[in-house]
């Protein structure tokens, strides 16, 4: 087998720096830390990636897909609005706010970003099934990748989710499977799946193919600098599920400065949680470096990982950054999806929600610089929690089609 | 207590390419040990130099993350199922 993966040339243990070939392999054999992507950059410019696709693969040269990968049937997610947040900025008094609105991607989630550099990995690897572990926005994705590539797909949820994400994760065709337990049960049985001859054909896109498909939330981290005019942010709320997205829009903004792409400027990164699954901020104000697992309870199901595998590393940034990691309770948090809603005409899944929330917690409380430059990210769209706000998905009155009746109701 | 021990891909050079082998021990410590002394050297590859399991090493007794229970104390009872699980992102 010849694999193509671009400018990277293998992969590294996070952890203590051995060095593997590529290959589906996502755990280092000295001490199980995790592998990501290692590369050899060429030349980058910003010309370059200027002249390439309005979608992620614009910089195909910084990630682990083939040079033609554009040619190929994929899902083509990214480059989404970074929407210039006035009216929250001033609700929140924040000088320059921007929205990062994720829920722009093919099936409305930051996740069609990562699950398109798996498929890249699955085609590589000669996988015929493409699967996950998923809290919902990852099984559509990776379904609706997989119908578009040729790929099976078998994916598995919590049987509790919400009734849009099933819909979404089961239109697209393959097999879905609820498994009656929380997140981490359905991502331990996917971990033991792996290693049985009944699932060794399978990409687990973030299990197996994990190395590949994480590098897919850099891109977040090059639009964000390429959207403000190549330029770094200076504070930036990001939510935490694993962590995993949060430790590679870090990864990428230093990429940018190793590649002479953007100046070499100061960011903070803050990390969003909610109260009812905050393992990572309980440790952030704790002071500690390790992360207690939690049993999460929150109305934010798709943040609703209470083992969080890259913990210790946001732990690590926003402490290096010198970010903080917050978290909002679950009524909070709808207040927070109807205040983005009613200032920007975003509408926020219960994700957004923790991460707006958050926002406005770090901006009332001063830990934001209400003059600098700062991105929020919404990961995802709210037509998929409707239920979070229930209570006002319905009309403000209904009255007879008369004058005197709307007089009345307004 | 005879406790049955599954395996990650990532361990079974150690055990001749089994999945699944055979334990023995009152707690979760003892039935390491055991299984190193069975399988020579993979014990350092769950705990770390400290004799802490690795940060990145999820360990379940029966359904039990043993982070939940008393860590390396927890009882393993006869007839029990102990998974070593490589930690996993995303989601």
């Amino acid at each position: 087998m010849s694999l193509d993966f671009g400018p990277a040339v293998g992969l590294s243990c996070r952890e203590c720096g051995t060095r593997y070939p590529l290959g589906p392999s996502f755990a280092c054999l000295e001490c199980f830390g995790p592998l990501e992507a290692a590369y050899s950059f060429g030349t980058v410019t910003r010309a370059d990636i200027e002249s390439g696709p309005s979608n992620i693969w614009r910089y195909r040269s910084l990630l682990p897909v083939p040079v033609d990968v554009a040619s190929k049937p994929n899902m083509n997610p990214g480059w989404t609005k970074l929407v210039k947040a006035g009216n929250l900025g001033r609700a929140l008094g924040l000088k320059s706010l921007y929205v990062k609105d994720d829920s722009g991607n093919p099936t409305h989630s930051f996740k069609d970003r990562v699950v398109a550099i798996a498929v890249e990995a699955a085609r590589n690897f000669g996988f015929h099934t493409l699967s996950c572990s998923s809290t919902g926005n990852l099984a559509g994705a990776v379904t609706a990748a997989a119908a578009r590539a040729g790929l099976e797909a078998c994916v598995f949820i919590p049987a509790n989710l919400e009734a849009a994400k099933i819909a979404m994760a089961r239109v697209f065709g393959g097999k879905l499977i609820g498994i009656d337990g929380t997140y981490d049960e359905v991502n331990r049985f996917c971990s033991e799946l792996i290693g049985d001859p009944l699932g060794d054909k399978w990409g687990f896109v973030n299990v197996n193919l994990r190395p590949y498909y994480a590098e897919g939330s850099k891109t977040l981290a090059y639009e964000i600098a390429e959207q403000l005019g190549w330029r770094l942010p200076e504070q930036i709320v990001i939510p935490i599920a694993s962590g995993s997205q949060l430790t590679k829009i870090d990864k990428g903004f230093r990429e940018l400065v190793q590649l002479g792409l953007v100046e070499d400027t100061p960011y903070k990164i803050f990390g969003a949680q909610a109260a009812g699954c905050s393992p990572v901020s309980t440790a952030y104000k704790a002071g500690h470096d390790v992360v207690q697992p939690v049993k999460p309870d929150t109305i934010a199901k798709s943040l609703a990982i209470g083992n969080p595998a890259d913990g210790p590393y946001v732990l690590d940034i926003a402490r290096r950054t010198g970010g903080a990691v917050e978290d909002v309770t679950d009524p909070e948090i709808v207040a927070a999806i109807k205040l983005l809603a009613s200032t920007e005409g975003v509408f926020a899944e219960t994700a957004g929600g923790v991460t707006v929330g958050v926002l406005k917690k770090l901006a009332e409380s001063g830990r934001l610089d209400p003059e600098a430059e700062t991105v929020v990210l919404n990961t995802g769209d709210g037509l998929k929690t409707l239920d979070a706000i229930s209570d006002d998905a319905k009309p403000t009155a209904v009255i007879r089609p008369s004058l005197d009746a709307f007089r009345a109701a307004v | 207590m005879s406790v049955t021990v599954r395996i990650p891909t990532i361990l079974r050079t150690y055990t001749g390419g089994n999945a699944e082998v055979s334990g023995e021990g009152a707690t979760l410590r003892d039935v390491l040990i055991k299984l190193d002394s069975d399988y020579p050297g993979i014990g350092a590859r769950i705990l770390d130099e400290s004799g802490k399991i690795r940060r990145f090493v999820n360990v379940y007794v029966g359904e039990e993350d043993v982070r939940f229970a008393e860590g390396l104390d927890t009882a393993a009872p006869e007839g029990t199922q102990i998974s070593i699980i490589p930690a996993v992102a995303g989601g």
